[in-house]
């Protein structure tokens, strides 16, 4: 089977527009979790959330290209040019034969429909742009980078709540391993920050009031992000070939079903899918340094993960570093992935550990070494990303350092 | 108007969303003993929200595992409207 590796990495997120930018604000510990500007939330239990600053889609796209663009495209297609320029890739006709675009999303254009819902519903509106369909698809962003660069191979959206972004990325891996396709672009990307969408979120009660504070005693909940990350994947003989910068490998991935409750996760099944990427990655649990954990600051899944965590890797998760980098750019739901699996990757690129921000105080129930607040430099050999859904569908990447 | 009692209308609340006759409903009765997990805690008390037209904070949420705390909880919002999320934040008249 063919290794596979990362060589372009694209990032919008709230703590950066692009992946250098994203990784300052990561290792410097600074949060983009503040008051939600994009619309009034004075009357949420919640008024905070991770939001995209910055950010003018007419710096990247036209008119026309906007009129067709619910905000989760414009990141995940942002992230992907990005990805892209950084790899350094020329697609010829052979290679856009053989190149994919596997996303990942949760909701979708629902910014979109939430916007159409609104007229028509509060305002009375009978008449609608008749792009909301196309724009409003899942499968939206796969859609527009296929075409925009002109890729035929395997082409698809994952959506399975948080770890959609996972699922796909895993897919997009596999697909390259077994030698379906030889490149992929993919990652995942989230636009939630819409009244209707807070309002369910709000009726769930998971969401904290002030922010998100993974693994401390004190954490009340998560926090809304928003944006999206992509990556180009291709087989290390294919980046060799062309003398590209590979950031990382990605070495295993696993998956499994608690098969349990909707909202209620399961040690068992978070195990078992780190157990399987593990395996699928041929990597001993004591090669591992870093977790980049699912770790949404709620109460029901940071002890569940720490169990999850021991139980697989036993007395070696003394060794391990953990952090969940959510405390700085949110819960990005189906972009959460590929947003985790950005900070991993660049972990390995420059020796450094991102940090748990917010941390405040050790919870006997997270018995881990959750990196406080501040980055750590640690030369890993191996690392690995969770991300455990609502539904109880669990999407484990395992990484390994790429030694030339 | 009816004439019931806040106790009461959590009752009739709780028999309906159990498919149970309001007698089998005690005071002392817990979510647990009625086979509520958190989520369906969750949708027990929108019900109770809809019947009281309230909003139950979330740190309210907490402290409502039994029929006696949910009557404590509703009578308590309801004698304190400004202690309700949504009517703190909307000007009063």
């Amino acid at each position: 089977m063919k290794k596979v590796v990362i060589t372009g990495v694209g990032v919008v997120s709230a703590i950066g527009n692009n992946a250098a930018d994203f990784w300052a604000s990561l290792i410097a510990g600074r949060s983009g979790i503040g008051p939600i500007e994009k619309l009034d939330a004075s009357t949420l239990r919640f008024q905070n959330a991770a939001e995209v600053k910055n950010f003018d889609p007419t710096l990247h796209f036209d008119d026309k290209s906007l009129l067709w663009l619910d905000p989760f495209s414009l990141y995940g297609i942002v992230a992907a040019r990005e990805a892209i320029k950084d790899s350094g890739i020329v697609f010829d006709d052979d290679l856009r034969d053989r190149s994919g675009v596997i996303t990942g999303s949760c909701l979708g254009g629902k910014m979109t429909e939430d916007e159409l819902y609104h007229k028509l519903y509060a305002e009375g509106k009978q008449r609608h742009q008749p792009i909301a369909i196309p724009r409003a698809m899942s499968n939206a962003v796969a859609s527009h980078v296929s075409m925009e660069f002109g890729l035929t191979g395997a082409t698809f959206t994952t959506s399975t709540a948080c770890s959609s972004a996972n699922h796909a990325i895993g897919q997009a891996f596999w697909l390259i391993r077994q030698g379906t396709i030889d490149l992929a672009v993919t990652g995942g990307s989230e636009a939630p920050i819409c009244f209707g969408n807070l309002k369910a979120w709000e009726a769930m009660r998971v969401v904290a009031p002030d922010t998100c504070r993974p693994f401390s005693k004190d954490r009340s909940g998560m926090i809304l992000g928003e944006g999206g990350a992509m990556f180009v994947m291709e087989s290390l003989d294919s980046a060799k070939a062309r003398g590209a910068k590979i950031y990382a490998e990605i070495a295993g991935f696993g998956m499994s079903a608690d098969a349990h409750h909707l909202t209620m996760p399961l040690v068992n099944g978070a195990a078992k899918a780190m157990r399987l990427a593990l395996e699928d990655g041929g990597l001993a649990p004591e090669q591992v340094g870093y977790i980049n954990a699912h770790g949404t600051a709620t109460p029901a899944n940071d002890p569940m993960e720490s169990a999850a965590i021991r139980k697989v890797f036993g007395g070696h998760a003394d060794n391990i570093a953990v952090s969940s980098t959510k405390s700085m750019h949110g819960h990005t739901l189906g972009a959460a992935g590929a947003i985790e699996a950005a900070a991993t990757m660049l972990a390995f690129d420059q020796n450094t550990l991102p940090p748990n921000a917010n941390f405040n105080e050790a919870d006997p129930e997270c018995d881990l070494d959750v990196i406080a607040n501040r980055a750590r430099p640690a030369e890993i050999e191996a690392a690995v990303s969770n991300s455990f859904a609502f539904g109880g569908l669990n999407a484990v990447l395992a990484f390994r350092r790429y030694q030339r | 108007m009816s004439e019931e009692s806040v106790a009461e209308r959590v009752v009739g609340v709780f028999a309906k969303f159990k498919k149970m006759p309001p007698e089998d409903v005690k005071m002392d009765t817990t979510f647990e003993e009625l086979g509520l997990d958190s989520l369906d805690g969750l949708n027990l008390i929108f019900e109770l929200e809809e019947e009281f037209d309230i909003m139950v904070p979330d740190d309210r949420v907490q402290s409502m595992k039994s029929v006696a705390e949910v009557v404590e909880g509703v009578e308590y919002l309801l004698a304190h409207p400004e202690e309700q999320p949504n009517n703190a934040a909307r000007p009063t008249a």
